[in-house]
């Protein structure tokens, strides 16, 4: 077994037992923390399978103001606990089915299509993945969906916004 | 690094896996939210996991765009949740049956 794949196993292991703890734990606000351990796990990975930009991206998008934002929900509303009024009893034993066949297609899928995965990767070429690289591949072939990107973050942030709007008008 | 893409791709599988239990398990709304965001986060992974074993940057470049409508997602979401909690108090998704306010 190679190093490699010591330092993948590890990964791997601190990425599911953080998700794990994320489904499990009643306080919202451990699960968010959990979740952003998940993301910088992932980050990680990213970094060992040359792709430098998107760890980065990762790093300050999803684990900083993806976060953040939930975190700052959580405490404005106080819903750190949510009390459970369990109608359906056998809900979880069902989800907890679902998710072992939705595993086996998964194991399923991969072990009946592993031979076309098996040869060996691709020497990569120098700088694939990084910034540059990335970047200009961004701004040449899809320049067009970069541009569409930045609307939608625009009509987001106004969406945001009205959503949360005091209705002060209805009133005067 | 050579690690192999098989292994990559089950991680991601076990991951989504998770999140899909997160949503069917979790009655707090924000946690089935961030259950989501776990999802797409597995989906992320395979992504990056071809674009390394073909050799393609369109799947990184894909990644950064899911990211970004990712982060629009959970503006809107997060807006829409504030906006429910003002008018039932709760954010059980048990109480959340009506469609209107």
């Amino acid at each position: 077994m190679s190093i490699d794949v010591i330092i993948f196993l590890g990964l791997a292991a601190v990425a599911i037992a953080s998700a794990v703890s994320m489904l499990i734990s009643r306080n919202a606000i451990y699960s968010a923390i959990f979740l952003v351990m998940n993301f910088i796990t992932v980050a990680v990975l990213y970094l060992l399978l040359n792709a430098a930009f998107i760890a980065l991206v990762q790093v300050t998008v999803y684990a900083g103001a993806i976060m953040v934002l939930f975190l700052f929900v959580i405490m404005l509303l106080g819903a750190e606990h949510v009390e459970t009024s369990r109608k359906l009893p056998w809900q979880l034993p069902v989800a907890l089915i679902f998710g072992l066949i939705l595993v086996g297609e998964f194991g399923l899928m991969l072990y009946t299509r592993m031979d076309v995965l098996a040869e060996s990767v691709q020497s990569v070429v120098e700088g694939f993945g990084s910034p540059a690289s990335v970047g200009s591949e961004l701004f040449r072939t899809y320049l067009i969906p970069f541009e569409i990107t930045s609307v939608l973050l625009l009509v987001a942030m106004v969406g945001a916004i009205v959503l949360s709007r005091n209705e002060r008008k209805e009133s005067r | 690094m050579n690690i192999p893409t098989t292994y990559l791709l089950a991680l991601s599988g076990v991951m989504f896996t998770l999140g899909v239990l997160g949503v069917l398990i979790r009655r707090n709304t924000i946690v089935i939210f961030m259950s989501i965001e776990l999802m797409l986060n597995s989906a992320n992974l395979a992504f990056i996991s071809f674009a390394r074993q073909f050799s393609e940057l369109p799947g990184q470049v894909f990644v950064f765009f899911v990211i970004a409508v990712a982060a629009a997602e959970v503006a809107v979401g997060l807006a829409l949740i504030v906006t429910i909690f003002k008018t039932r108090h709760s954010i059980d998704i048990d109480q959340i049956n009506k469609l209107r306010g």
